[in-house]
C-alpha cells in the first residue's frame, strides 16, 4: 500500500501556475477556484485523498511553496540507530 | 465537481521537504510557472546541502532575474548586462576562497555577453554559472535571442526567425566545451520532474568543480517562458520538451576527470 | 629620499602598488601598456591580483567586482578605453564603491594616434558614463606629480565612496623623470562594513546600481550630491606660479601648464608680469580660485592640448571678468615654450577684447 503522504502549500507564495497539479501522478492537487490569494492567484491545494508525499510536486514548483511529509510508519519493537 | 477536502492523516508524519534557507521568505516576481523559480531553488537547495551560504557571492544579471539577490540569503551584487562573467572574475580572483557564481539568461550570456563567459571559461575562472537558456528575452518583452529558435515568432521576429536574415540559434554549451579552462558544462532541461532533479545533480556537480578548483563550471537549463510564448507553463514545460531539447541536446558535454567519479 | 629615473607608466603602477593596491585589470593600449606590463611582474611578485582582460569592457567590471568586496583596486587605459568602460564606470558610480582609473590621454577622436593630448578632458570631469555622479579627476604635470596623486587617489576614493581618475597626457606616461617613490604600505586586511565578500555570521548585503523606484533612485541621487558638494569643499587642488603681481594669467593643466610655466618664466624675464595657474584636481574645478584671479588680471590666456576643453570651465568660473585667449595644440602635436611665449606676448601686446572669441586667433593662426 502507498506511503501517506501530505503538502502544505504556502498561498503568500503560490501563482497558481498549475505545474504540481498537472504533473501529480496520483492527481490528488487542484487549484481552488473558489479562493485568491493575496496577490490574487488561485492556489494549488490538495483536493483528493491518495496523497503519497513523492515529493514531485515540490520538485517541480516554481516558488519553493511546498512543504512534503510522508508518514512515518511504526514499527513493532522500537529500532536500534 | 465538488469532492471533500482531504483530512491531514493522524499518523506520524515527517518532513520530507522544505524550502531550502538559502532563499528568502518573499514572493518573486517572476510570471507564474517560469522555470527561474525552479532554477532559484535548485541553487539554493545545492547551497544548503553543501553547505556554503555563508562563503557565497552571487552575481545578478540584467534580464528577469535582476534581482536575483533579493531572493537569496547570501551576498549578491548586480551585473552590467553581459558583464557578469567579468565581475565575478574580479570578485573570485580577489576572494578565491569564496564560492563565486553568476547567474544569466541568453541575451545576457550569448548575445551581449559573449566575449566575457568564451574568455573566463577560457581562463578557467574557478566560478560557476547558471545560464538559463529560453530561447527569448523575457524582460524587454519578448524579442529574439541568440537561441531563438529558426522559424520562432518573437516580437522582433514576427515572421518567425528568418535563418537567411538573422541566422541560426547558438549552442553555448558546446562551444564552451571546446575550451580547456572549462571542467564541467553540461546542458539540461527543467522540463519535467525528472528532469529538474537530474538538472539538480548538474547543479550540485558544477559547485564542486568550483570547491575542488577545477576550473570553469556551467549548467545550461533549458527553461521556459510562458508569457513570451504564450501558452501555459504546463504547455510552455512541453515546448521545451518538444522543440528545445532537439535544437539543444541534453547531455555531459565536458566532464573534469575527478568530477566523473563524484557521486552526488 | 633615494630618486629613482622612472617612466611615468612604471612610477604610476609602482605607486599603486606603495599605496597598497590590491589587485589590477586592465588591458594593453598605447601609451599606457608598460603600466599594465610592470603589473603583470610585480603584482604576482607582491602576492596580490593582476590579470590581463580580454578587453576594457572586461577590465571595467572586473574593477566592479573587486571594488564590491572592498579592494584597492585600479585599472589603467587611454581614451578608446575609457569610451568602452563608460557604462562600467556608472555602474561603480552609482553602486558606491571606489575605483581608482588613470587615462594616459592620446590623439583622438576615434582610433587617433599614440602620441600625446588632453583630448578626454571633458569625457573625464563627467565620468564618461551615463547619468548624475561625480568622478574626482586629478592631473599630474610631472612623473612625480602623478606618483604622488596616485598614492593618495586610493584613500581619496575610499573616502568617498567614488571613482578617482588620475588623467595624464601621453608625455607623462611616457617620459622617464626622477623620482621619489612613497614607503610601501600593506594591504588592508579589514573589509568596509558595506563589502560583500560571504555572509558569515551576519545578514546577507546587497551591491547595485539599479533602485526601480524613483523615489528610491532620487534619495540615492541626492546622496551623490551631498558626497559632491563635501568633494567640492575639501579636494580642490591647484598650483599658483608668479602671481601675486601677476596682471595676465597662462591657465593649463598637465604637461600644457608646464610647457606654459617655462614660458611664463621667459615672459618674466622680459619684464612681463605673468603667471600660471595650474588646476591639478579638474574635478572638483577651482572654480572660486579662477573666479577671484578673474576679478584681478587684465587677460588670461588658456593654453591646452585640444580644442579648449578646460576653456569653457575658465570662461564659466570667469563670469565675463576678464577677456580670455585660447591656445592650444590637438591631435597629438606638442606646444612648445616658445609657442607659448609669443601667444604671452600678444595677449599683452594686442589685448584681447572683451566680447573677443577667444578661438578666434588661435583657429586663424592654425588654419591658413
Amino acid at each position: 500500500m502507498a506511503a501517506k503522504g501530505w503538502v502544505e502549500i504556502d498561498e503568500t507564495l503560490c501563482k497558481g501556475c498549475e505545474l504540481c497539479v498537472v504533473y501529480c501522478p496520483v492527481n490528488v492537487l487542484a487549484l481552488d477556484t473558489n479562493r485568491l490569494t493575496p496577490h490574487g492567484y488561485h492556489p494549488a491545494m490538495l483536493a483528493e485523498e491518495g496523497c503519497t508525499g513523492c515529493n514531485i510536486c515540490a520538485v517541480v514548483c516554481p516558488e519553493a511553496a511546498i512543504t512534503v511529509y510522508r508518514e512515518v510508519k511504526v514499527r513493532a519493537r522500537a529500532a536500534t540507530a | 465537481m465538488t469532492v471533500a477536502a482531504p483530512t491531514r492523516p493522524k499518523a506520524n508524519l515527517k518532513m520530507v521537504y522544505q524550502r531550502p534557507e538559502s532563499l528568502v521568505d518573499t514572493p518573486t516576481h517572476y510570471c507564474p510557472g517560469c522555470t527561474h523559480g525552479v532554477a532559484h531553488r535548485l541553487v539554493a537547495e545545492v547551497l544548503d546541502e553543501m553547505g556554503l551560504r555563508e562563503k557565497t557571492i552571487g552575481i545578478a544579471p540584467v534580464g528577469c532575474a535582476v534581482l536575483a539577490y533579493d531572493y537569496f540569503e547570501f551576498d549578491g551584487v548586480e551585473a552590467a548586462h553581459g558583464r557578469a562573467p567579468a565581475m565575478a572574475t574580479g570578485i573570485k580572483r580577489v576572494l578565491p576562497d569564496r564560492i563565486v557564481f553568476t547567474y544569466q539568461g541568453d541575451g545576457d550570456l550569448a548575445s551581449i555577453g559573449m566575449g566575457e563567459i568564451i574568455h573566463a571559461a577560457a581562463r578557467g575562472e574557478r566560478i560557476t554559472v547558471i545560464f538559463i537558456n529560453n530561447a527569448i528575452y523575457g524582460m524587454t518583452g519578448g524579442q529574439m535571442a541568440p537561441t531563438t529558435l529558426p522559424n520562432q515568432i518573437t516580437t522582433s521576429s514576427p515572421g518567425g526567425r528568418d535563418v537567411a536574415v538573422q541566422g541560426f540559434p547558438i549552442r553555448m554549451a558546446e562551444i564552451l566545451a571546446t575550451l580547456d579552462g572549462a571542467a564541467y558544462v553540461v546542458r539540461r532541461s527543467m522540463h519535467d520532474p525528472a528532469n529538474i532533479r537530474k538538472a539538480k545533480k548538474a547543479i550540485r556537480l558544477a559547485f564542486e568543480a568550483q570547491v575542488r578548483g577545477l576550473g570553469f563550471s556551467l549548467v545550461e537549463l533549458l527553461s521556459t517562458c510562458p508569457t513570451n510564448w504564450k501558452m501555459t507553463p504546463a504547455e510552455a514545460m512541453n515546448w521545451v520538451r518538444d522543440n528545445m531539447v532537439p535544437a539543444f541536446p541534453l547531455g555531459d558535454y565536458k566532464v573534469a576527470p575527478e568530477l566523473q567519479k563524484l557521486r552526488v | 629620499m633615494t630618486r629613482e629615473l622612472l617612466k611615468g607608466n612604471v612610477a604610476m603602477a609602482e605607486a599603486a602598488i606603495r599605496a597598497g593596491l590590491d589587485a589590477y585589470f586592465g588591458y594593453p593600449i598605447t601609451p599606457q601598456s608598460e603600466l599594465l606590463e610592470w603589473m603583470s611582474k610585480r603584482m604576482p611578485e607582491e602576492g596580490r591580483t593582476f590579470l590581463q582582460a580580454e578587453s576594457e569592457v572586461a577590465a571595467i567590471n572586473m574593477v566592479y567586482g573587486a571594488a564590491c568586496t572592498g579592494a584597492r583596486v585600479m585599472t589603467s587605459t587611454s581614451g578608446p578605453g575609457i569610451s568602452l568602460m563608460a557604462e562600467g564606470i556608472s555602474y561603480i558610480a552609482g553602486t558606491e564603491v571606489p575605483a581608482v582609473i588613470v587615462d594616459v590621454m592620446r590623439g583622438g577622436p576615434g582610433l587617433g594616434n599614440i602620441a600625446p593630448s588632453q583630448g578626454d578632458y571633458r569625457q573625464v570631469i563627467h565620468g564618461a558614463g551615463h547619468g548624475d555622479f561625480f568622478p574626482l579627476v586629478l592631473a599630474p604635470a610631472s612623473v612625480q606629480e602623478a606618483v604622488d596623486l596616485i598614492s593618495e587617489a586610493f584613500d581619496l576614493a575610499e573616502k568617498y565612496r567614488t571613482i578617482v581618475f588620475v588623467v595624464a597626457d601621453g608625455s607623462i606616461g611616457q617620459m622617464m623623470e626622477p623620482v621619489s617613490l612613497p614607503e610601501p604600505r600593506p594591504p588592508r586586511r579589514e573589509r568596509p562594513d558595506w563589502a560583500v565578500g560571504g555572509a558569515e555570521g551576519r545578514p546577507a548585503r546587497r551591491l547595485t546600481s539599479l533602485y526601480l523606484k524613483p523615489e528610491v533612485e532620487e534619495e540615492v541621487n541626492l546622496r551623490l550630491v551631498q558626497r559632491w558638494r563635501e568633494m567640492e569643499a575639501n579636494e580642490i587642488r591647484y598650483r599658483e606660479y608668479y602671481l601675486d603681481d601677476a596682471e595676465y594669467v597662462v591657465l593649463g593643466f598637465g604637461t600644457a601648464g608646464r610647457v606654459a610655466l617655462s614660458a611664463v618664466r621667459a615672459a618674466r624675464a622680459r619684464g612681463i608680469k605673468v603667471g600660471l595657474f595650474r588646476p591639478v584636481s579638474l574635478r572638483p574645478f577651482p572654480t572660486r580660485a579662477i573666479h577671484d584671479l578673474a576679478a584681478r588680471s587684465k587677460a588670461f590666456l588658456v593654453v591646452e592640448m585640444n580644442g579648449g576643453q578646460m576653456l569653457d570651465d575658465v570662461q564659466a568660473a570667469a563670469q565675463g571678468q576678464v577677456p580670455i585667449r585660447f591656445y592650444g595644440r590637438m591631435g597629438g602635436m606638442v606646444p612648445f615654450p616658445d609657442e607659448v611665449l609669443a601667444e604671452i606676448e600678444a595677449l599683452v601686446a594686442e589685448p584681447p577684447t572683451p566680447a573677443e572669441d577667444p578661438r578666434a586667433r588661435w583657429l586663424a593662426h592654425m588654419v591658413h
